[in-house]
């Protein structure tokens, strides 16, 4: 296996998709070179749809997609260096394992699909299975035979739509590895979630991908960082809701107080500094804090906030 | 042919085709129509039945036959997402619908068009001209049907396709090619019987286009489908995700 040039690696110029009039991605321009990059985004966000078209099976409405240099619409030849793990559970149910890389080897004309098979279901630790039919395998079990079909020819790039969907956590631990390695070996690695922790632990370049749209981009430690200092909403209940509001108003790391019928809401412009004093400003006004909890903590509404700034 | 066909798609698509839960309900039209014709042969006072019968029934079921295993074969895999794994690799997209098609014809031959063969030759001998020509207008329909089929869902959604199958099946070929002059030219019933009539030599089974219109435009029919189902299939678009 030989290592991916930054130069041509996956790159997507202006791209747009829309059907009809709904706009599925929306004039995203990124490249992504060696390594292990993550799409990262809610659900319906447009990552599949991204992914479709870096595969070849989507054509951009408007812009480029080029794998290696060159257009991946309509060229099946670039699946000799690049390989694609849809996130659709739905392979050949009657076949073994075994037989489903072995098929996929021959697919790729390999010079010995027995050897290749027998070596990519080792990497996958499926050895154990592989003589068990399909339709018998666990999503996690399928997920990674998938894995294994794809990665049997050596490719260069390998396209990972949601791949940790249905894994057990030491199957996905096991996955991570798997693909960090792949990556570390100068690869071209992609791979979509909606889940956080999954992209934090495997990426350290991410894509962040909100309405169709290209809301963050980068090492994710940065974006990680902004994710964390944005203005937080927390709802609060305590023995004087009405005295703990007014003693919050005027705060530095406070920009907005309101009481609902729920307990006392709080914008907090700056987190850290908010979680570490609202102890002491209760006890200081003699009122008991008795709940204390973030009302704002869903992905849609980081991503969301990731989109705004 | 080996750059054409691949022969680990052809043995895929066998084992999915023959391999789902409604594979044996194949048969049964074959197993009616060889019933039929036995209880005809040992019940029919008269002797004009054979084509009458096997060349209306026998060819319905043929093309009932093609259509769902012409339309299965891309058909069932596209619906099920499986596709892909045959799409996301080098091999030519002409190569994936050969191959496909290659199977489809074997098998609508094999449960089609050869019990269209038996059944003739249980009503008039197994060397029969009827029975022959049967078997050689069930070949070629074999041919020419299910390169219409694949095409269709190489353009259409399986479920589309076989819709527009069906309407083609019953509203063009049983309806209107009987009633409007003209509509049998572009009828693969009409093809295969005016092959069966070549051999039989039968007015049950004059479709009223000569035997060489017949080859013609089956040959180009097939041609023409398959190209455009190569063509489909190598602009085969998946849907992403739309919040």
């Amino acid at each position: 296996m030989t290592g991916v040039d930054k130069s041509t690696g996956i790159e997507l110029r202006g791209v747009s998709r829309w059907y009809g009039n709904v706009v599925a991605v929306n004039d995203i321009t990124m490249t992504i070179g060696p390594g292990v990059t993550g799409l990262l985004g809610p659900n319906g966000a447009g990552k599949t749809t991204i992914m479709h078209m870096i595969a070849g099976f989507l054509a951009p409405s408007r812009g480029a997609v080029t794998v290696a240099g060159r257009s991946s619409w309509r060229n099946p030849d670039m699946f000799r260096r690049v390989a694609l793990v849809p996130e659709r559970d739905s392979v050949y149910a009657f076949l073994t394992g075994r037989e489903f890389v072995v098929a996929t080897a021959k697919l790729h004309g390999l010079p010995d699909p027995d050897s290749a098979a027998k070596r990519a279901i080792e990497l996958l630790e499926m050895t154990e299975w592989e003589d068990r039919r399909i339709s018998t395998y666990s999503k996690g079990m399928r997920q990674r035979i998938k894995v294994a079909a794809a990665l049997v020819h050596d490719p260069e790039y390998v396209l990972l739509d949601e791949p940790f969907n249905g894994m057990d956590p030491r199957q996905r631990l096991h996955m991570m590895d798997l693909l960090q390695a792949q990556g570390e070996q100068g690869r071209v690695i992609v791979f979509s979630s909606h889940i956080l922790e999954e992209v934090e632990r495997l990426s350290g370049i991410i894509q962040v991908i909100v309405g169709g749209r290209l809301a963050a981009s980068g090492d994710f430690r940065a974006i990680r960082r902004l994710m964390t200092n944005r203005p937080h909403v927390f709802l609060l209940s305590s023995s004087d809701n009405r005295a703990l509001g007014s003693a919050l108003i005027g705060r530095p790391a406070v920009s907005a107080v309101e009481l609902t019928q729920h307990g006392l809401q709080v914008r907090a412009s700056d987190y850290g500094t908010f979680t570490r004093e609202i102890a002491g400003i209760s006890r200081d006004h003699g009122i008991r804090l008795t709940q204390i909890r973030p009302a704002d903590e869903s992905l849609e509404s980081v991503f969301t906030y990731l989109l705004a700034s | 042919m080996s750059g054409v066909l691949n022969p680990v798609i052809m043995r895929l698509t066998l084992r999915a085709t023959l391999g789902r839960k409604r594979a044996l309900l194949f048969l049964a039209p074959a197993v009616l129509l060889i019933g039929i014709s036995g209880l005809l042969k040992a019940t029919a006072h008269s002797s004009v039945w054979p084509p009458e019968i096997l060349g209306v029934v026998g060819f319905l079921i043929l093309a009932l036959t093609a259509l769902i295993v012409g339309g299965s074969v891309i058909g069932a895999e596209v619906e099920d997402g499986s596709i892909l794994h045959l799409l996301a690799t080098p091999v030519s997209r002409r190569s994936v619908v050969l191959s496909k098609y290659l199977v489809a014809v074997v098998l609508t031959i094999a449960i089609a068009a050869v019990p269209e063969y038996l059944a003739g030759a249980i009503a008039t001998g197994p060397s029969s001209k009827l029975a022959v020509g049967l078997l050689v207008g069930a070949l070629f329909g074999a041919v020419v049907y299910n390169a219409l089929f694949v095409m269709l869902t190489a353009v259409f959604s399986p479920t589309r396709a076989l819709a527009f199958g069906l309407l083609y099946i019953l509203v063009w070929e049983g309806l209107l090619a009987s009633l409007i002059p003209g509509v049998g030219l572009l009828s693969v019933e009409h093809y295969s019987l005016a092959i069966a009539n070549s051999i039989a030599h039968t007015s049950a089974l004059d479709a009223h286009i000569t035997l060489g219109t017949g080859i013609g435009m089956g040959v180009a029919v097939s041609i023409v489908t398959l190209v455009v189902a190569v063509i489909r299939m190598s602009a085969f678009s998946i849907k992403g995700d739309v919040a």
